[in-house]
Formats: structure tokens, C-alpha cells, sequence
């Protein structure tokens, strides 16, 4: 069975590779590399595997899953640039890719200590562009 | 490996009738999609891609390219149109939501490599909203994922 939590964060990014000039960054991301950043409204889906407990009737403690998104995604990334205060971004590239598989990771051990499995985490950048990733089997 | 979803608008219309049918069993079987001067919607389309994540630009698929390709292969061509009289597909082809979800995978299949000349990113899925309560998605099948590579610039037959 599977369940899915939404939560939300709003966030500023640039997506720029310091070692490539800005004419090289603009042709990559476009508008996306200027340098002062811009933001999005991000809503983040995550979806858990696993079987109701016999005894609770539930997949996990909706409550429990709560906090720990709010510990290791919202509170550490909502209203921040993402480039300068959330690590590992200070040197990998925030792109919507980059930044569900680093959700992903963050909260992939705090379930799994759970019954619940991370199934997967669906990132929307805007209502027109969003990523899912399942971790590293394909 | 990463999925990338990309949506788009369009506004078109259509009239649910098979010329295999009579009059009577077109009016019984598509109702009120029947009405012979045809009516519209407003589509949701979503495009699918899967690939990996290049360790170089953190990006699955170019954005831009995607766009490209949709707009001149699908919204170009379905925006503010009739379907029956402006698409080519739907002479002889019922324009279902059904059928218009494997002509918009066909022809983004089609015209794949005109924008993705390497192994990846694939096409994945193609979904059409016909309306908020009418969704509809057909997927590429993970065999023929391949296949598009080897067949770049060829007719793509596969009709799953």
C-alpha cells in the first residue's frame, strides 16, 4: 500500500556551474542562472510503501512523518536561498533534479528506521514542471 | 535515473463520430459528443521523460528542447483547431481522448530525435486531461524505449 504527504516550502535558487562563464551558464539553464537568484513555490509529495500495522490500521504515524518532514525538508529550506544556506547546494547545482534526490536522501534513513519504506518523492518546481524520483533502483 | 514532467495547454475541438457506425448508434454510444457541429475543450497535457541525472549540469532533460518539440510537433498544430478537419491523423481515426493521448506519443516518438540525439532521455508517458474528471495516459513501453534510439529518424510503428 502506498501514502502520500504534500507539504510545501517556497525557496531561491540559481542554477550557475561556477567554473562556466555566464554566456555558458545562460545557454545551460537560461533565465534560471541569473545571478541574484529567483524562487519557487516547491510542493513536495512523499509517497511510503509498506503494510497497515495489525494492531494500528496504519502505514506509519502520519503525525511522526510530519515532523520529520518538517526536520529535514521544510525547516532547514523554507524562505532560504538555497545556494548559500542549505548544503550540499553550496556546491552542487539546485536544480529541481538535484534537489528531490537530496530530499530523497535526507529522508529515505529517518523512514526506513520505520515499517514504512521511501517509495518515492514527487518535487513540483511550478504547477508545469515537477521530477519523481525512486531512489537508485531505476 | 529520474522522471521529468513537463504540462502544457491546449484548446481544441472534436466530434466523437465513426463513420462505421449509423446515425443512431453514434447518438447512443458518444451522446452528447455526437453533436454534429462538434464541441471543445480545454486539454492538460503532460509529458513524461526518464534518463539520468548528468553529473555535469544536475539536469535530466533540457527543459527548452522539450518545449520545442511539443510546441511544434503537437501544440502548433492542436491549439485553437478542430481536430477532425485540422489534424491528419483523425481523417478515418475517431478523435477519443483515447486516440488523441497514441497520436500525441506517436508523434513526440516520431520527432524524438530532432531535439535528443543521445541514449536519453526516453519518452515515458503521455497524459491527456480532457477534463478535470476525464484523465487519460498511455505509456511507452520500456522495450521499445530502446528501439526509438536505434530507429532515430525512421517511421516508429509501435502502436502499445
Amino acid at each position: 500500500m502506498f501514502i502520500t504527504r504534500k507539504v510545501e516550502f517556497s525557496a531561491s535558487h540559481v542554477c550557475a556551474r561556477p567554473d562556466l562563464t555566464p554566456e555558458q551558464n545562460q545557454a545551460l539553464y537560461g533565465d534560471a542562472s541569473r545571478p541574484h537568484g529567483h524562487g519557487h513555490n516547491y510542493v513536495l509529495e512523499v509517497t511510503l510503501e509498506g503494510e497497515p500495522d495489525p494492531v494500528t490500521g496504519m502505514v506509519m504515524d502520519l503525525k511522526e512523518l510530519k515532523e520529520i518532514l518538517n526536520r529535514e525538508v521544510v525547516d532547514p529550506m523554507d524562505h532560504r536561498f538555497l545556494n548559500l544556506e542549505v548544503p550540499p547546494f553550496d556546491r552542487v547545482v539546485p536544480t529541481t533534479e538535484n534537489l528531490a534526490i537530496e530530499i530523497f536522501r535526507r529522508l529515505e534513513p529517518k523512514i526506513k528506521s520505520r515499517a514504512a519504506r521511501l517509495h518515492a518523492v514527487r518535487l513540483y518546481e511550478t504547477e508545469d514542471l515537477y521530477v519523481d524520483y525512486f531512489g537508485e533502483k531505476i | 535515473m529520474i522522471r521529468v514532467t513537463r504540462r502544457y495547454n491546449f484548446s481544441a475541438s472534436h466530434r466523437l463520430h465513426s463513420p462505421r457506425l449509423t446515425e443512431r448508434q453514434n447518438r447512443e454510444i458518444y451522446g452528447k459528443c455526437n453533436n454534429p457541429h462538434g464541441h471543445g475543450h480545454n486539454y492538460v497535457l503532460e509529458v513524461s521523460v526518464r534518463g539520468p541525472v548528468d553529473p555535469f549540469s544536475g539536469l535530466a532533460v533540457d527543459v527548452a528542447a522539450l518545449d520545442r518539440l511539443v510546441q511544434t510537433q503537437i501544440l502548433s498544430h492542436f491549439h485553437l483547431r478542430d481536430m477532425n478537419r485540422d489534424v491528419p491523423e483523425f481523417e478515418g481515426l475517431v478523435p477519443t481522448s483515447e486516440n488523441l493521448a497514441l497520436v500525441v506519443k506517436e508523434r513526440l516518438q516520431r520527432a524524438w530525435a530532432q531535439e535528443f540525439r543521445g541514449e536519453w532521455p526516453v519518452l515515458e508517458k503521455v497524459r491527456i486531461q480532457e477534463t478535470p474528471r476525464n484523465i487519460f495516459e498511455v505509456f511507452v513501453p520500456v522495450e521499445s524505449r530502446t528501439v526509438q534510439d536505434q530507429t532515430a529518424g525512421r517511421e516508429f510503428v509501435s502502436k502499445s
